[in-house]
């Protein structure tokens, strides 16, 4: 039985797009109204992730997938709703009380020529998370435990004085890694770790993922776009689109029967190598921004199978027999 | 007849005293109406021979030497007069960023408009209809609408679908895309690589894909050439390179990719990191990385030779076709 690690419900978050108090005002037919504009960038997400698993989050560019892992991380504040870790919730802390949960959550980031301070060498970069977190340690146990983290991410200990630019992508991306666990988290969030990556080095990165996981009984949460990746990696598949799941699914069940109509665009949209033959379902017109929240489900106006019902009435997650979860009416009523 | 030839292209960066090699012995034929794409890790040269075949190789990069032939009129020594000509007319170039290649303080009719009135006498008006009329053919909804927009109001996939329109605008024979897609989601890769292969069939354009994504590769190309480290190792049609491949550069790429390994278990990586301009061993540069390195390819660079419908540069291949052709020698003797 698994058991859950975090569990987020009906989280929230806007982002106002007119945050001063004077361009809040418009003139509307003739009079003078306040109005706060706000992009709905998650839409009331109900995920848990259980111990042990990589749960895989995808969706095109703008719909929330970042914003997810920022708000478990707490890098950003939550609208409404609540994160919890195991038991104890951690979304209204204050940075001080956040501390103990920084030690068991670690972030690794898009772009690692971004991510890392570029005026650190590799030494300083490790050095500070450790030695902060284990005041108790002595600079030679530190430098001890800077060693076998380097050994096991396959960077060399010769090139521990280097700095962030003198490291190819790969290594970069490595040292990202060896950084994320040198406070010995039980829970990595990776945003998009590989899309900076050549497919060879993209490989690289994956297997030390995947060692990483089984040495030490990590949690991932996985965002990315690519779906060959998730095929492989993942244990569950959360889709999303405009701040809101559509299907979550164990990969093997999503991979083999997708069921929301967006799943099977996306799925049908990865480009292989042996089935040139088969054309991938074509979504018409251009993704809504999340400016005018539609009324109903957010996917209607690309949707080829929408109805009455999808304009008026905001699907839930319903449970299939196959234990996978879709909001979809088209799903529901049988209809797909 | 050809209407590209590249021969024995070298190209050279000097950097800091010393004369880099980028590109090392290319050739390659491009026909009318082919599709050809080059793969290859980041590194490898690919888009520098895209950039060097509109000239556009800018100090401390150089042609060294080799020619590179449009119909016959050689590029290389142009006068950018008359590479004013070639650029856009006869050969476009798409890039990966749109948003890099949209100038951010003009409308989208603007930019139009001006590659329009810059190669031929036109009234704005006329030019105008043009635009509208191109930016229809590429799929954009309401297209007077967005001729006078600005770039930043557009989608990612929208500003590459207005670079294609630029790109068509003075249906030129060649299309050079770099990674046109590397920037855009899956859904929105699919239906540009769609747009990009309609365009190139109804207009028989030629197109010159730079990719490292092997899917798009096999959508698109009908040949394939795979570059390492300033050479090219293989080329061949994309179906027999994706199926057959003969290097063990290519076949390594396509082991890395994840739906080579069954779910859940290691990847197949290739050793190692390509080697850098200035640390470029001898013999084959692919040798520190080859599983089957011998001391001839640490020594020796590997000539091409004809394998199957590919053509190779690989000792280890050259060797098992040579002791085949033994083999059946005997065999008929």
């Amino acid at each position: 039985m698994s058991t859950p690690l975090i569990q987020i419900s009906q989280l929230e978050k806007f982002f106002s797009t007119n945050e001063s108090w004077l361009s809040q005002w418009r003139i509307d037919s003739g009079k003078l109204k306040r109005k706060k504009d706000s992009v709905h960038a998650l839409n009331g997400i109900n995920l848990t992730i259980n111990k042990g698993e990589t749960l895989c989050v995808v969706g095109e560019t703008g719909c929330g997938k970042s914003t997810l892992a920022r708000v478990i991380m707490g890098l950003t504040p939550a609208t409404s709703g609540e994160v919890h870790y195991q038991d104890q919730r951690i979304d209204h802390l204050n940075d001080r009380q956040r501390m103990l949960f920084r030690r068991r959550m670690q972030m690794i980031f898009q772009n690692p020529y971004a991510s890392l301070n570029p005026r650190m060498t590799v030494y300083q970069t490790l050095y500070e998370p450790i030695s902060f977190h284990n005041p108790q340690l002595s600079t030679a146990q530190v430098d001890e435990q800077i060693q076998t983290l380097l050994e096991s991410v396959g960077i060399s200990a010769s090139s521990i004085d280097d700095y962030p630019h003198e490291f190819s992508g790969g290594q970069r991306q490595r040292i990202s890694i060896a950084r994320a666990l040198s406070v010995e988290p039980d829970f990595i969030i990776a945003d998009e770790p590989l899309s900076a990556l050549d497919v060879s080095v993209q490989a690289q990165v994956l297997n030390l993922m995947m060692d990483k996981q089984e040495e030490r009984n990590l949690t991932y949460l996985f965002i990315t776009h690519d779906l060959a990746v998730v095929e492989h990696f993942a244990t569950r598949v959360a889709v999303m689109y405009l701040g809101r799941i559509c299907e979550l699914a164990s990969t093997r069940v999503l991979f083999s029967a997708p069921k929301h109509p967006y799943t099977k665009a996306l799925l049908s949209a990865i480009p292989r190598l042996d089935n040139n033959t088969t054309q991938p379902i074509r979504l018409i017109g251009e993704v809504p921004t999340q400016m005018d929240n539609p009324i109903g489900c957010v996917f209607q106006a690309r949707c080829p199978y929408a109805n009455q019902r999808c304009y008026t009435e905001s699907p839930n997650m319903i449970r299939q027999t196959d234990n996978s979860s879709v909001a979809c009416h088209a799903v529901d009523e049988g209809r797909l | 007849m050809n209407l590209l030839s590249v021969n024995n292209l070298h190209v050279n960066f000097h950097i800091k005293g010393q004369d880099l090699a980028a590109l090392i012995d290319v050739s390659f034929t491009l026909n009318r109406g082919e599709r050809i794409a080059i793969v290859g890790e980041s590194g490898a040269g690919k888009s520098i021979l895209g950039f060097s075949i509109v000239n556009l190789i800018d100090k401390p990069g150089y042609i060294k030497s080799g020619s590179i032939k449009l119909q016959n009129k050689e590029i290389t020594t142009m006068t950018p007069r008359l590479l004013q000509e070639v650029r856009g007319k006869r050969i476009a170039m798409i890039f990966q960023d749109p948003m890099m290649t949209l100038n951010p303080v003009l409308t989208i009719g603007a930019q139009l408009v001006e590659a329009i009135r810059s190669h031929t006498r036109i009234s704005f008006k006329d030019a105008r209809n043009i635009a509208i009329e191109k930016l229809h053919s590429v799929q954009i909804a309401s297209p007077e609408k967005r001729f006078n927009q600005y770039p930043h109001e557009l989608s990612g996939g929208m500003r590459q679908r207005v670079i294609i329109a630029i790109v068509l605008l003075l249906n030129p024979d060649i299309i050079i895309a770099d990674e046109p897609t590397t920037a855009l989601d899956v859904t929105i890769q699919a239906e540009i690589i769609q747009l990009l292969l309609d365009i190139c069939r109804d207009n028989s354009m030629a197109l010159l894909l730079i990719s490292h994504d092997l899917g798009v590769v096999s959508r698109v190309a009908e040949r394939t050439i795979v570059m390492y480290a300033g050479r090219v190792v293989e080329e061949g049609p994309t179906l027999e390179v994706i199926n057959d491949p003969q290097h063990p550069y290519t076949q390594g790429l396509l082991n890395a990719l994840p739906q080579m390994a069954l779910p859940g278990q290691r990847l197949n990586q290739i050793q190692g990191n390509m080697p850098s301009l200035n640390e470029r061993p001898t013999g084959c540069a692919f040798h520190s990385r080859c599983p089957y390195a011998t001391d001839k390819c640490r020594q020796q660079q590997p000539d091409f030779i004809q394998s199957g419908v590919s053509s190779v540069a690989c000792f280890m291949v050259e060797n098992m076709i040579t002791e085949f052709e033994q083999n059946t020698d005997e065999e008929s003797l």
